[in-house]
């Protein structure tokens, strides 16, 4: 039941709410047949907003335009748009068992009872809960019944899969292991998905593509090594994974910082810059021949790594992540050294 | 004190009041029901005895025939109600309190009104077809006067358990799907059940057991709480007054335990 999916496509949609609360400035997104798109933002970004548009749980402003393939959906109500989806709460129907759940949107659509039942044991047996089929929505756990509801979604064999904060219901351990799971189903499922989540882990994890939304408007749109390795933005840099982010004066060759320089990359502009670098790309070297010393203020253990906070160096205190084995203490004197390419200068803006 | 003591004596106010309101005084009415002419009899009566059976009927068949009809109009106003905002909707709500407040007496008087010989339903089917419609004085009053108390009651239930659906579930549906006849059918409805079950019981057990609005329109409605009256204050004939009020209490009681079996089964199947 793979390769049922069709491409995606959003174009100009805003929605400004009836007391003229705008959720969402006008977007343009392109999701391609099969890819799995992740709308990633802090809460209020306009995500979910954004989710229901394309599930047709809300009229985008005028001038928005929804289209699955090649046909414009804005106007079609969701009963006949076509979609898959999970919500938040899973949304399961606590007057039916979960077979009845799964098999519903085939019910609604009159599939036979044959067909129905056939349909309902491959997706049992694709989400991994055999023996539950008769259980009550009130006797399943929480990762139960995430399974359920996605089974359900699926069921009618969707153009687009939508998704809305599927795991954060769940607790930490559950999400992680769950995550891996429903990454082997989209990818096995092969449907048009749209992913929405709040969780930078799980949007690298399963997305094809992240949207890195915020303030109700896209703040970036890449791969998830794009969005981690090469933020557009401030906003992004900072959200999606840890990041240092320094102010230095730029030569074009070299930052100029209090505790020493560090090159960069050709082509670096000219002027104040702000240079964006991840806790793991900082390496300890010996001081004696680093273009950068600092002072370690503190070092957390946290097993598979080292934190290390770093002082004097720049203008504000340096996260590093170092491997677990390097002997350090606080008051240590260190040199600093960054691969250029790692080091990414983001536009002069504040935000 | 030690805490058994202390539990006892919380007990204490609860087995006066059962003792003085519940087990005595039916013990007595049970007893009194056997100590006419015709002994134990008495009770075998309320079924055999044609104009006994005929009221028991007829107040079992209005009392349902009054909870189907609120069930039916006040689950789709209340539903309209919960979900739709519109001018004049605050006012309609607290309109609907009005009846709690009533006596059965002014309700009679209202279905007086309504459709007694001088009513404005007489008016109308006067003017309309050259007779006057004359129903507040027969089963038919009794049952708009049900109607009246009953309907805002159960709409104002509706709208409260209405109002705790989770609304991710009827647009799941909506995904699925649903227009919006299966929604209803098969969300909404199912969902609403345990609060139907409940308000209808209530319903059935006020219309089974009032008296006022009979009273009011007329004395010769043979509903059964009429008829343990007349028997009572005209005949004087205590001892089948107080069998058919057992009679009474048993059937009302019946219907509840029933709802009250089916209602927890829905309740559990709902989670």
């Amino acid at each position: 039941m793979s390769g049922h999916g069709v491409a995606l496509r959003v174009v100009a949609c805003g929605k400004t709410f009836a007391d003229g609360t705008r959720a969402l400035a006008p977007v343009t997104l392109d999701v391609g047949r099969g890819e799995t798109a992740v709308l990633l933002g802090p809460s209020g970004c306009g995500k979910t907003t954004l989710l229901r548009i394309i599930a047709g749980l809300e009229t985008p402003d005028p001038g928005g335009r929804v289209l699955f393939g090649d046909s414009d959906v804005t106007g079609v109500p969701i009963e006949r748009r076509n979609v898959g989806m999970v919500f938040q709460s899973y949304a399961l129907f606590p007057n039916m068992n979960v077979a009845d759940n799964i098999g519903y949107g085939l019910k609604v659509r009159g599939v036979g009872e044959a067909e129905r039942k056939a349909r309902v044991a491959a997706l049992v047996a694709l989400t991994g809960i055999e023996g539950l089929e008769r259980r009550r929505i009130d006797q399943l756990s929480g990762g139960q019944r995430q399974r359920v509801a996605l089974a359900r979604a699926v069921a009618v064999q969707p153009s687009v899969l939508l998704l809305d904060e599927p795991l954060t219901a769940l607790d930490a351990a559950l999400r992680e292991r769950l995550r891996g799971e429903l990454n082997r189903l989209l990818r096995t499922l092969g449907i048009t998905t749209i992913y929405v989540t709040h969780d930078q882990a799980e949007a690298m994890a399963l997305g094809d593509r992240i949207v890195v939304m915020r303030e109700g408007a896209i703040a970036q749109i890449g791969t998830p090594r794009a969005v981690y390795f090469a933020p557009e933005n401030r906003f992004v840099a900072e959200f999606v994974g840890a990041a240092n982010l320094i102010e230095a004066a730029c030569n074009g060759a070299t930052l100029a910082l209090p505790g020493g320089t560090l090159p960069v990359a050709d082509g670096a502009l000219h002027g104040p810059a702000t240079a964006m670098i991840r806790p793991e790309a900082i390496k300890i070297v010996p001081a004696e021949n680093a273009s950068l010393i600092g002072l370690v203020d503190s070092v957390s253990f946290l097993g598979d790594r080292q934190r290390v906070l770093i002082s004097a160096a720049a203008t504000k205190v340096i996260t590093a992540d170092v491997p677990n084995a390097i002997a350090l203490a606080a008051g240590d004197r260190v040199g600093l050294s960054v691969e250029p390419a790692a080091i990414r200068l983001l536009p002069g803006d504040t935000t | 004190m030690t805490k058994p003591t202390f539990m006892r004596l919380c007990l204490l106010p609860l087995a006066v009041v059962v003792a003085a309101f519940f087990v005595l005084p039916m013990a007595r009415l049970v007893l009194i029901g056997a100590t006419g002419r015709h002994g134990i009899a008495a009770y075998a009566a309320i079924v055999i005895e044609p104009r006994y059976a005929a009221s028991l009927l007829d107040t079992v068949l209005l009392a349902l025939a009054t909870t189907v009809t609120t069930l039916l109009i006040a689950t789709v106003s209340g539903l309209f109600l919960q979900r739709r905002r519109f001018p004049g909707r605050a006012l309609l709500v607290a309109m609907l309190t009005l009846p709690l407040a009533f006596p059965g007496v002014v309700i009679g008087f209202l279905i007086i009104l309504l459709a007694g010989r001088q009513g404005l339903l007489g008016d109308v089917t006067l003017a309309l077809f050259g007779h006057k419609e004359v129903l507040a004085y027969s089963l038919a009053g009794l049952f708009l006067g049900y109607l009246y108390f009953s309907i805002p009651r159960v709409i104002l239930t509706i709208m409260a358990a209405a109002e705790k659906l989770d609304p991710s579930l009827e647009e799941a549906a909506r995904t699925l799907g649903a227009g919006a006849w299966a929604i209803h059918r098969d969300i909404i409805l199912p969902a609403l059940a345990p609060a139907l079950i409940a308000s209808g019981a209530i319903v059935f057990a006020t219309a089974m057991g009032a008296f006022g609005t009979a009273f009011t329109l007329a004395t010769d409605i043979d509903v059964l709480p009429m008829l343990i009256y007349t028997e009572f204050t005209l005949s004087a004939n205590i001892a089948t007054a107080a069998a058919l009020s057992v009679g009474l209490g048993l059937v009302t009681w019946a219907i509840l335990a029933l709802a009250r079996i089916y209602g927890g089964n829905t309740v559990a199947a709902n989670g």
